[in-house]
């Protein structure tokens, strides 16, 4: 039963019969087969080398599934992997589940299984279980993926906010709001949108490395929704310390900066989906910037604050390029609908 | 960079010191609002300086009526209504475009052009396009008019919406507002009208009008310039943006304009009816005004409960002296239509200017 690009998923895909194992054996397991998943087990047997796991589980809906830069399926993998990476762990394995709408193109999920092939090699981890339903047209937008993630903790590291300490420095990997704004520039049909490229990228390789020649890295997370802006609230709340920032050091790539002046959007507050924000002692900020520079997903990594005494209550400030001061908030909008 | 923002700095608090008392300079662009707040501008200026937020926010001065006339029509099964994003959670009588948005008859558009071509997508739809905006979106509007026109296309309609910036200036001085001591005039709009349209406010009013475009410190230098001429007890018209703004404007889009539309009485929020104020559509393209064509009537909206926008826009109060700011009104819910629009007053204040609360 050979499938042509007009072919569609039908609801039937998902009954249990004939058609879902001929959508498991024929389409999934040749793009994302390795020997765990061929068993099509209830549950995969993982031997780990660690007993100290972490575990994640997200799920993804952007729109539109393809973008400049990615799709859904790299997404996918990418942003599990990264909330692995980011708590000091080296992600092993994924499970994956679909929920695709009835009518969806076989030519599409083709291409986002392709997109989940590739993240999974160029991370590092296998697709060991999952699971696929479909939903009568209507009840889902074309396709809608979760995926939960295991890693191993790596060996004496264990971030955490309570370790931040006044003087740290915050460094990121590299320009800041690129994928929301490629996703709603591409949404809006908006003239300059190629040049905009979403940042999507799996950061274990780069995490890793620095967490192993890095001992005093004091806590990490990405930056998805809500931005650098959500991301530094939330480390300032936690650690009960003010942070400030610099304009003039926060990277931000020309383009993206003219479509968010264009769309009213402030750039601390849209979504990247490979960046991480690092928390570091001021001893070692200078190193891990060199760690960061000399891999590719961190060539334009730059300390771009420093955790400071907290006044009357903890707060993010913003030193602009003017030198006036404002405070960063927690965003509060949806001004980005369904990013990630 | 930073010699000049000393320099302008200086004349700041030199204005301050020759005045001997509180600065009062509205900016009169949305644009300008929040480019103010993000750039922590404030923080660097003199205390008794005062930046006022205008009524420079397309969507913040539109009439609640008006508001309310977008919702009956999105109401009708054989309109589909056509709006720019920021309009659509406004709210009005019974929700707003947003919470209509499930009947899938309200469509956002990013351009004139997309809804005349939903227009074109839709032939048994009446296509109501929701236009509002100063002097910048209304050329926009009319060259789609014109094209429509052209193309015999008969489901297309304008809810016109759009109000010129400076009857609201005058009024602003002669009715609402004698505290104003001089204007931030508006970057995007003087690009179409040219900062000669602003001559007149000198010449009436006797207040500078200095045009800054969105960068801080063209920001700042034009709040320099303004602070230069009130210490020297001057009122000038002057341009500062000078890479896009001519004294005359785009000529071409102003006669897009005049071919289309004539200025009409209309109602502000906040400002009340003011005298030749709005652009309604010619005769000649009756056929395209949906006001005409569904029979609407303008009469002055009624304003929430409590809500102090108008008082806002008149730069009369900050909007945290309103009750409902931060409390029932709030970007996530808002009341009034300034917490809406993302250049909103009230909505730059709350994301921008305010401290976070103590726990």
């Amino acid at each position: 039963m050979e499938t042509n690009k007009n072919d569609r998923i039908l609801l039937a895909h998902g009954g249990g019969g004939q058609l879902t194992d001929d959508l498991i054996r024929r389409h999934i397991l040749p793009i994302l087969g390795n020997d765990t998943l061929a068993e099509l087990g209830d549950s995969a047997s993982l031997n780990l080398t660690s007993s100290s796991v972490c575990f994640t589980t997200d799920s993804y809906v952007v729109k539109p599934l393809f973008f400049n830069g990615g799709d859904i399926g790299k997404l996918a993998v990418c942003g599990t992997v990264n909330d692995l990476a980011v708590a000091g762990a080296k992600p092993v394995a994924l499970a994956l589940s679909l929920i695709i709408e009835d009518g969806f193109e076989f030519e599409s999920l083709r291409k986002i299984l392709a997109g989940i092939s590739r993240a999974a090699r160029q991370n590092n981890v296998d697709i060991v279980t999952g699971d696929t339903k479909t939903v009568e047209a209507g009840a889902a937008d074309k396709i809608f993926i979760n995926t939960a993630g295991i890693g191993v903790k790596l060996d004496g590291v264990e971030p955490g906010m309570e370790k931040i300490t006044v003087g740290d420095k915050i460094i990121i990997n590299g320009t800041i709001g690129d994928h929301g704004l490629t996703i709603i520039s591409q949404r809006e049909g908006i003239k300059f949108q190629s040049q905009l490229q979403s940042d999507c990228a799996g950061l274990a390789g780069l995490t890793c490395e620095l967490f192993k020649s890095i001992s005093g890295i004091k806590f990490m997370r990405d930056p998805t929704r809500g931005g650098l802006a959500a991301t530094l609230n939330e480390i300032s709340r936690g650690c009960g310390l003010s942070i400030e920032i610099r304009q003039a050091d926060i990277p931000v790539n020309p383009a993206v900066q003219a479509a968010a002046d264009m769309l009213g959007f402030d750039v601390l507050t849209v979504a990247n989906e490979g960046k991480f924000v690092a928390i570091v002692p001021p001893e070692s900020a200078e190193d891990c910037l060199d760690i960061c520079r000399n891999h590719p997903l961190g060539k334009k990594a730059s300390i771009i604050g420093r955790v400071v005494e907290t006044r009357d209550m903890p707060l993010v400030e913003l030193i602009t390029k003017i030198g006036g001061k404002r405070i960063v908030q927690m965003p509060y909008g949806r001004e980005l609908p369904r990013i990630c | 960079m930073h010699e000049r923002i000393d320099k302008a700095q200086r004349l700041m608090d030199a204005a301050c010191e020759a005045m001997g008392r509180q600065v009062n300079i509205m900016e009169g662009c949305g644009t300008h609002t929040v480019a103010i707040f993000r750039n922590g501008i404030r923080s660097i200026i003199p205390k008794q300086l005062k930046l006022l937020s205008g009524p420079g926010c397309p969507v913040c001065v539109t009439d609640q009526s008006y508001i309310d006339t977008v919702l009956q029509l999105a109401d009708r099964d054989d309109c589909l209504i056509a709006t720019y994003g920021d309009m659509i959670r406004v709210p009005g009588k019974g929700g707003s475009l947003e919470t209509k948005q499930s009947k899938t008859n309200v469509k956002v558009v990013m351009s004139s052009e997309d809804a005349l071509q939903l227009a074109r997508d839709n032939p048994e739809k009446k296509v109501v396009f929701v236009a509002v905006g100063f002097e910048t979106t209304a050329p926009a509007t009319a060259v789609v008019i014109k094209e429509a026109a052209a193309g015999s296309i008969d489901n297309f309609f304008v809810l016109t919406g759009h109000k010129l910036v400076v009857p609201a200036m005058r009024t602003l001085l002669s009715e609402k507002n004698h505290n104003i001591d001089a204007f931030l005039c508006p970057g995007h709009v003087s690009v179409i009208i040219g900062y000669g349209a602003f001559a007149e406010i000198v010449e009436d009013f006797a207040r500078p009008c200095v045009v800054a475009g969105f960068e801080p410190l063209q920001i700042v230098e034009g709040l320099g310039e303004i602070c230069r001429q009130l210490s020297a007890g001057k009122a000038e018209l002057k341009s500062i943006y000078t890479a896009v703004v001519t004294e005359r404007g785009n000529t071409s889009a102003q006669k897009v304009i005049d071919e289309c539309f004539e200025p009409a009485d209309g109602y502000w929020r906040g400002l009340g009816n003011i005298e030749k104020s709005t652009l309604k559509l010619k005769d000649q393209y009756a056929q395209f005004d949906a006001s005409r064509q569904f029979n609407i009537t303008e009469t002055p909206g009624e304003e929430t409960k409590g809500c102090r926008c108008g008082e806002v826009l008149c730069g009369l109060i900050d909007p945290p002296q309103c009750g409902l700011f931060g409390k029932s009104c709030t970007p996530q819910k808002p009341i009034g239509a300034c917490m809406v629009s993302s250049e909103g007053s009230c909505s730059a204040w709350f994301k921008y200017g305010q401290q976070r609360k103590r726990k």
